[in-house]
Order: C-alpha cells, then structure tokens, then sequence
C-alpha cells in the first residue's frame, strides 16, 4: 500500500503550491499517473481523503489522469502507444519497445484553488451567539 | 473573491525524494561507488545471494558495504555481517519500500571513499519499490525458480525499471519443474534486452559472472556527475 505515501507525498505539495499562491484552501487536485508507476487510483483517493481531512484540502477532489506507455519506436519512426504493459513490442512493427517516452508519470498536474477560507458555518459558534 | 482558480504546477510527486536520490548519486559516483539497489518480492533469495556476494568481494580484499531494509527486525544485518563487510539496517516498521532519505540517514559516519561497492537490500516487495530512487546506479531484480514463471508479467512496472535480471535458487530448478525458456520470454516481454545471470547461493552458479559485471559497471561509472544540465531542477 504505497499509495497513502504517494498521497502523503502529493497532499504536502500542493501544501506547498497553495500557500505559494496566497490561496486558503484547494478544491480540486488533479494528477497524471503513469501505466507504469505500479499506482492504483482508488488507493489513491482513499488516502487522499483521509489525510485531507482538516486540512486546507478537506474536501477536495482528486483527478486522477492515466496515461498509457508511449514508445518511440525506431523503425516505425514515430511514438506509439502500447495497448498494456505486459509486452513490450511495438503494436505497429513488432520491434522491441526499449524507448519509453511515457507511462513513469507520478505528476501533479494542476491544483484548484480559493482564495477564501470555506464558508460551512462553524456550528458551535453559530450555537453560542447569544440572542440578542 | 469566491471564484476558484486553476494552478498549472507541473511537479513530480516525488520531486524530494527524486532530488535526495539525485545528490545520494552524485555523491556515489564522485566516491567511486558503485550502489546496487536489490528489489524482488520476499524470499527469493536475495540475502543469501547478497551474502554469498559479500562474502566474496571481502575474500578478495575489495571494500564493500551493505545497508539492508526490512519492515522488522535486524536479522538480515546480522545474516549479512558474518561476511565481515560493514552491514546497517534499516527497520521501516511497516513502510513497504526505501526511500532516499532513509538510505542518506544510514550513510551518517560512513566514508564512501572507502567502499568500491554498496549493496542496498530493499524491502522484499515487487510492486512499491518501483518509484523511490535510492541514488543507485544499478538496480537488479532478483527471481527465484520457485516463484513461478509469470512473476515478470504480473509486476511488469518493477522488471521494467531495473538493469539487470538475476534468476535465484537454479540449484532448485528441476525439482520446481521450472520452466526456463518460459521465464526467460517473461523478462524479455517486459524489459526487452535485460541481462539476465542464472545463480545460485547455494552452488555458486552464476557468481563469477555477477563479479564480473559489478566490476564492469563499476568501472563505466562517469567520472563525475557535477555537469551543468543536472543542476536543472528536477520538473
């Protein structure tokens, strides 16, 4: 279960991208993960979610992007996409597949942010307001 | 200002740990050290064979040095010390892999000048080592006769990362009924080209050529990495 490290990982950083921005809390965090990086989404978002809570990020949705390998394949003279990850060899040729040009991502692609604290009524206060 | 807005970052999720393993190799390779990050899934042999290696590199008066994770327990160090080379441990309690840091921790008081080769024992796992950069120069899979053939094509993002593929535990291979040619195909399906070294702990098999590659890798080390392209920011 490498996946709550990843998103303690994940979580820290867009931390970091927020408070750099001047903004108060994140909405939406979107990420590009790789058919290689051995990541599973729903792992993912289950960690995401509980080392959110009381964060700036509570609440915050989490995109989850996957990209399929892309090999340069050198006699078909261009890139192509591998249909799985269990047998390297070009779709098109059959030429071993050795060039990966994509499929590792493990990115943070993108955070969505407010730049105001969230309006949910804190309801103990709401509580000890006394009548006027 | 209630609206949301996007933030376009763009950054690795692992760009700490990506930038620790960066100076860990720079590090390595301005020591002359060749690091060998080990990975496999548990049991397949790879304290033995790590045991066997040392054994031999001290035997032949050639400095070497160990670090070896495990969730629990220092009985690998203990294992892998009888060799004679230095040997720390590395208890995770419960994380599934090592990360750079960890390995920058257990560094602390050693020379690396003095060492020509480090040893890094992974935690037994074929699925979360994948992505933590340990700084290493070569990483090695190790795969035991008594796994199953098809190990490669279910944990393709691990085999495919790594150099070098060692088969384990060859002296077991007839009574496993292992089917070699198959395991072979099964490597080459998923890291086209890999080398692979049939071995064994137990006989020896395969460790003449093992040394030999350790050596040749060792001595195709760059003479430094302080270029200026690798001062860019990892992205």
């Amino acid at each position: 279960m490498h996946e709550l490290s990843i998103a303690q990982r994940l979580v820290e950083l867009a931390l970091e991208h927020m408070r750099a921005a001047g903004a108060k809390r994140v909405v939406a965090v979107t990420v590009q993960i790789g058919a290689l990086s051995c990541l599973q989404a729903d792992p993912l978002r289950f960690g995401f979610d509980l080392l959110t809570q009381g964060t700036p990020l509570a609440g915050a949705t989490l995109n989850v992007k996957v990209r399929p390998v892309v090999v340069y394949c050198e006699p078909c003279g261009q890139s192509v996409a591998l249909p799985g990850i269990q047998n390297f060899e070009c779709p098109i040729c059959g030429s071993p597949a050795t060039d990966i040009r994509q499929g590792r991502e493990l990115d943070l692609e993108s955070i969505e942010v407010m730049d105001a604290e969230a309006l949910v009524p804190n309801i103990a206060s709401v509580e000890e307001v006394p009548h006027a | 200002m209630l609206e949301p807005r996007i933030l376009e970052v763009r950054t690795r999720i692992l760009k700490k740990n990506d930038e620790l393993a960066r100076d860990l190799r720079r590090r390595f390779v301005a020591a002359r050290v060749l690091a060998t990050n080990l990975v496999s899934s548990p049991g397949s042999g790879k304290t033995a064979w790590l045991q066997s290696t040392l054994t031999q590199l001290v035997t032949s008066g050639i400095s070497v040095a160990a670090i070896v994770g495990d969730l629990e327990t220092d009985n690998d160090a203990r294992r892998l010390s009888q060799s004679g080379a230095p040997v720390r441990q590395i208890m995770t309690h419960g994380c599934c892999h090592l990360e750079a840091d960890m390995i920058e921790h257990k560094l602390e008081g050693w020379s690396l000048a003095d060492f020509e080769y480090l040893f890094i024992e992974n935690v037994g796992n074929l699925v979360c080592p994948t992505s933590w950069d340990l700084g290493e120069s070569l990483r090695v899979a190790l795969l035991s006769v008594t796994e199953g053939e098809d190990k490669p094509l279910k944990y393709p993002g691990l085999f495919n990362t790594c150099d070098l593929a060692l088969l384990t535990k060859m002296d077991l291979a007839i009574a496993c009924e292992f089917d070699r040619q198959h395991a072979l195909e099964n490597i080459q399906a998923v890291r086209p080209g890999m080398r692979v070294i049939e071995t064994s702990a137990k006989t020896g098999q395969g460790m003449a050529e093992w040394l030999a590659l350790l050596q040749a890798k060792r001595h195709e080390l760059p003479q430094s990495l302080e270029l200026p392209w690798q001062d860019a920011p990892v992205a």
